[in-house]
């Protein structure tokens, strides 16, 4: 019916990464993090119709310590930052970060003295997700990516020597103001 | 529109010139910065909000006038020069607006809540305006009350200067104030003498300054783009 | 001078840059005895701002004794977003991008009473076309239902009722769709506007409303066969988060809050706008001052409502949905191209061949706004949550000189110390989900 027919005498070989990457990506526990309109949206896609149990993470834990995922969901407000940031420091690795909406990813139209300009100013984020709100389906897509991100992260030395690289390339890469040609 | 409203009772009422000044405006587009090209950039107008009111103050059915004369008959009954608290009366747009002495503020607030033909039984709080143009008066205190016993609505408008921005706490007449005025505090820097528990309530304990005040900076920051930078909404040429 | 911060704990030290104090924090046995010295099992304790069962990020302050509330405070501004403030800084058509968001589950609310406010600067309360106030109210009350059922939904599930809260998003997303097809966007819609609406209704719009009235009528009825006669739902609702008409007054709390307390105050009743004069409804009551009456009004609510948007929908006659000011009027004639989005080709072609004028006066109305008169305004309008209500100020400019919004989830939470006190700790959640305080609009 499925893989194990296909297997030859029941055999299947994988790296220890792959397989971990997949255990991971399948069982994602989502922090229940809402902060403004976002926060409903990402309510609604764990609701019936657009059902994010499908994906295995119906299950949003109320405590920190019990989850894996982070989605910011709203505007983070200056009096909210250091709320927000025990939040992340209580997960427990590995972690990720999805900042859903464009207010958390980047304050948004809400460019004042009250909102945070930003959520990766606070903690790393994994991935941005534009919209105001972020239609559940485009919250999907980005958790989607995310359980991609997730299956091919990499374990022990190669996971440093990934991070090494990312910072590496991240130290060159050429500042947005400095870019040429158009807005893309 | 109804016979009443054709009759004629919703007229606005006679206003006289002197207007409240609140600010100046320069140009012909009022561009806050860079030149004026339309050739007017001399141009100076005084801003003048609406002015006070003489009577008849009208309103629907001649509501307004009939409110004033309870408001000034409970004052006085009480012992007190009507026209020593209310600095003013002001008809605009269908709403009726008194200026009160900030001085009296909780006697009138009492009075109005509790005289029966008056009952404004609720307070929708309070809301603070900064006119760094008003000399004197910069802070206002903006109160609406509404009478559900009549189905009344009135505004009460306090002025404090900026140098002494106090004004007394409504909260002993109206509890729902609490929190309004905890607000208007921690926007405006208005201090409400007498509030339980003056704090900040938006803003982090901490914060420095009162970020509602004209003088405030919005504080936003540029924005990056692709080879471009765009200034924060309050550095850019704007008019207004 | 001597030191006046000094303690045990921050000793200070002479440096150049003047005296620094070393903090070491207390001794643990002194703040174990000194706690000890209180003879009480007092424990304070710290809900949210990031808890599951306070919506959003409302923070609560529980001094409790065993499972019983003794003192209980709020803390808020989690969410301040500075809205009021950014609003000064853009045009007074800009500013319904931005009130919509503030309680960001009654969009339509806030959009109507901050261009009632400003119709009522400029002067063109009577001029507004009556289509655009029907569709006005139509949206309102369409949003009183999609709000209504988050209240419903979210508040069964912080009881642990999941299935209510399926139910309701199920609901909700059937009126979504309707919004989606209207205005395009599921939240935040900036639709309503100074002068009119943005648009008209797309075709089809009316029959897939007429369908939606009747889905909903089937539905609503499963929420009483669900949850009204369910013996633990009203275990745990009734006589919990009590708050009587004198409570209700003296703390400011309007909607269902003040309905459950038995006065039938409603300012589509006793202080209508949009025309709510002409149309039947009734305004619910109980008298029971609890959190199962405040449920009940919800329900019977969203009925009244669906009546109200059937009356809309037999209203309907063509005609304009914008003033006919073309001072004020946006000159767009919104038509879907090619590419999705953008105005009519045709009106393009006209405004950019033809008339000069025309172009100037759109290019003058978009970039720098309409002018309004100096003077305030009071706008108020009977949100799902109570009385929402904008004051608006303008100095004469293109842009409001400030808006301050009378939200009443913030004025409706200062009444939840007065109905957890003296409560269990788990009735705090009930009170609390019965208030329906959105953050969004409480910070704004």
């Amino acid at each position: 019916m499925g893989l194990e027919e296909k297997l030859p005498s029941g055999f299947l070989l994988t790296t220890v990464e792959q397989a971990s990457g997949w255990v991971r990506k399948s069982s994602v526990f989502p922090a229940t993090f809402g902060l403004a309109c976002c926060a409903i949206e990402m309510m609604t896609t764990g609701a019936g119709r657009y059902d994010l149990a499908r994906f295995g993470m119906e299950v949003f834990r109320g405590s920190p310590r019990q989850a894996d995922l982070m989605i910011v969901a709203g505007r983070v407000s200056q009096k909210m930052a250091p709320v927000l940031r025990q939040v992340y420091d209580q997960m427990p690795n590995p972690k990720w970060v999805i900042s859903m909406g464009v207010c958390a990813s980047s304050g948004g139209m809400f460019n004042n003295y009250a909102i945070v300009q930003g959520v990766d100013h606070i903690v790393p984020v994994d991935i941005y997700l534009p919209g105001c709100p972020p239609r559940p389906e485009m919250l999907m897509d980005a958790i989607l990516k995310l359980h991609q991100k997730i299956q091919s992260s990499k374990l022990g030395v190669n996971a440093e020597e990934a991070a090494r690289e990312a910072e590496e390339a991240a130290l060159k890469a050429l500042p947005t103001i400095e870019m040429k040609g158009l807005l893309r | 529109m109804t016979d009443e409203q054709r009759s004629g009772n919703n007229v606005p009422s006679p206003r006289d010139d002197t207007g409240e000044v609140i600010g100046v405006r320069k140009g012909m587009f009022g561009a806050n910065n860079g030149g004026d090209t339309s050739g007017y950039g001399g141009l100076v107008r005084t801003v003048t909000m609406p002015g006070a009111s003489a009577r008849p103050y009208g309103g629907p059915g001649g509501v307004f006038d009939e409110i004033a004369d309870e408001l000034e008959g409970a004052l006085e009954e009480q012992g007190l020069v009507p026209g020593n608290a209310i600095v003013k009366t002001v008809v605009d747009r269908g709403e009726l607006t008194f200026h009160i002495a900030r001085e009296h503020l909780v006697q009138v607030a009492r009075t109005l809540r509790d005289d029966p033909a008056l009952r404004f039984e609720l307070c929708t709080g309070v809301s603070g305006v900064h006119f760094p143009g008003d000399q004197g008066r910069e802070l206002h205190a903006v109160y609406h009350l509404r009478s559900l016993t009549h189905g009344r609505l009135i505004r009460l408008e306090v002025t404090a200067p900026d140098a002494d921005p106090h004004v007394p706490s409504l909260v002993a007449v109206y509890p729902t104030n609490d929190w309004h005025e905890r607000e208007t505090y921690d926007f405006f820097g208005l201090i409400f003498e007498g509030h339980p528990a003056l704090t900040r309530i938006m803003m982090p304990d901490d914060w420095q300054g009162f970020p509602q005040r004209k003088d405030y900076p919005l504080g936003g920051i540029a924005v990056e783009y692709k080879g471009a930078q765009i200034p924060a909404p309050d550095q850019r040429r704007s008019y207004s | 001078m001597s030191a006046p911060h000094e303690t045990p704990h921050a000793t200070p030290r002479a440096t150049t840059e003047g005296t620094v104090y070393t903090v070491t924090g207390g001794d643990w046995d002194e703040v174990v005895q000194s706690a000890a010295k209180a003879d009480d099992e007092r424990i304070v304790v710290n809900m949210g701002p990031q808890h599951p069962s306070t919506h959003g990020v409302l923070r609560l302050i529980l001094e409790i004794e065993g499972e019983t509330v003794t003192e209980a405070r709020c803390g808020i501004g989690y969410l301040h977003t500075g809205i009021e403030k950014n609003l000064e800084f853009r045009n007074w058509t800009q500013g319904t991008t931005f009130v919509t968001r503030m309680d960001y589950l009654t969009s339509f609310f806030n959009e109507t009473a901050y261009c009632l406010g400003v119709e009522k600067l400029l002067g063109i309360e009577d001029d507004i076309p009556d289509r655009a106030t029907l569709l006005r109210v139509l949206l309102m009350e369409l949003n009183r239902l999609s709000s209504h059922l988050v209240c419903i939904a979210t508040g069964g599930m912080e009881l642990g009722a999941t299935t209510i809260m399926i139910y309701g998003f199920r609901d909700r997303e059937l009126i979504l769709d309707a919004y989606e097809l209207i205005t395009g966007l599921r939240m935040n819609h900036a639709f309503i506007r100074p002068g009119g609406l943005a648009q008209d209704l797309p075709p089809g719009a009316v029959d897939h409303l007429r369908e939606l009235v009747k889905t909903l009528r089937k539905n609503l009825p499963e929420y009483d066969k669900l949850a009204t006669g369910n013996p633990i739902f009203k275990a745990r609702m009734q006589d919990v988060g009590y708050l009587d008409l004198a409570g209700c007054m003296a703390l400011g709390a309007t909607g269902p809050i003040l309905r459950s307390a038995g006065l039938p105050h409603d300012l589509r009743r006793s202080d209508p706008y949009c025309g709510y004069e002409t149309f039947e409804f009734d305004v619910p009551t109980a008298d029971s001052c609890d959190s199962y009456g405040r449920f009940l009004i919800r329900l019977e609510e969203m009925r009244q409502s669906l009546r109200i948007v059937e009356q809309c929908l037999d209203r309907l006659e063509p005609g304009p949905v914008m003033v006919a000011d073309k001072k004020i009027a946006w000159p767009a004639q919104l038509a879907l191209g090619p590419d999705g989005l953008g105005n009519s080709l045709d009106h393009i072609k006209n405004i950019m061949g033809t008339s000069m004028e025309a172009l100037i006066h759109h290019f003058k109305l978009v970039t720098e706004g309409f002018r309004v008169p100096p003077g305030q305004a009071y706008a108020a309008v009977e949100s799902p949550k109570g009385e929402l209500a904008a004051h608006v100020v303008s100095d004469g400019g293109t842009r409001p000189y400030r808006v301050h919004f009378r939200d009443p989830s913030f004025t409706n939470l200062q009444a939840m110390a007065a109905m957890c006190e003296g409560g269990q700790v788990a009735d705090v959640i009930v009170a609390v989900a019965s208030i329906d305080p959105v953050m969004g609009g409480v910070d704004r």
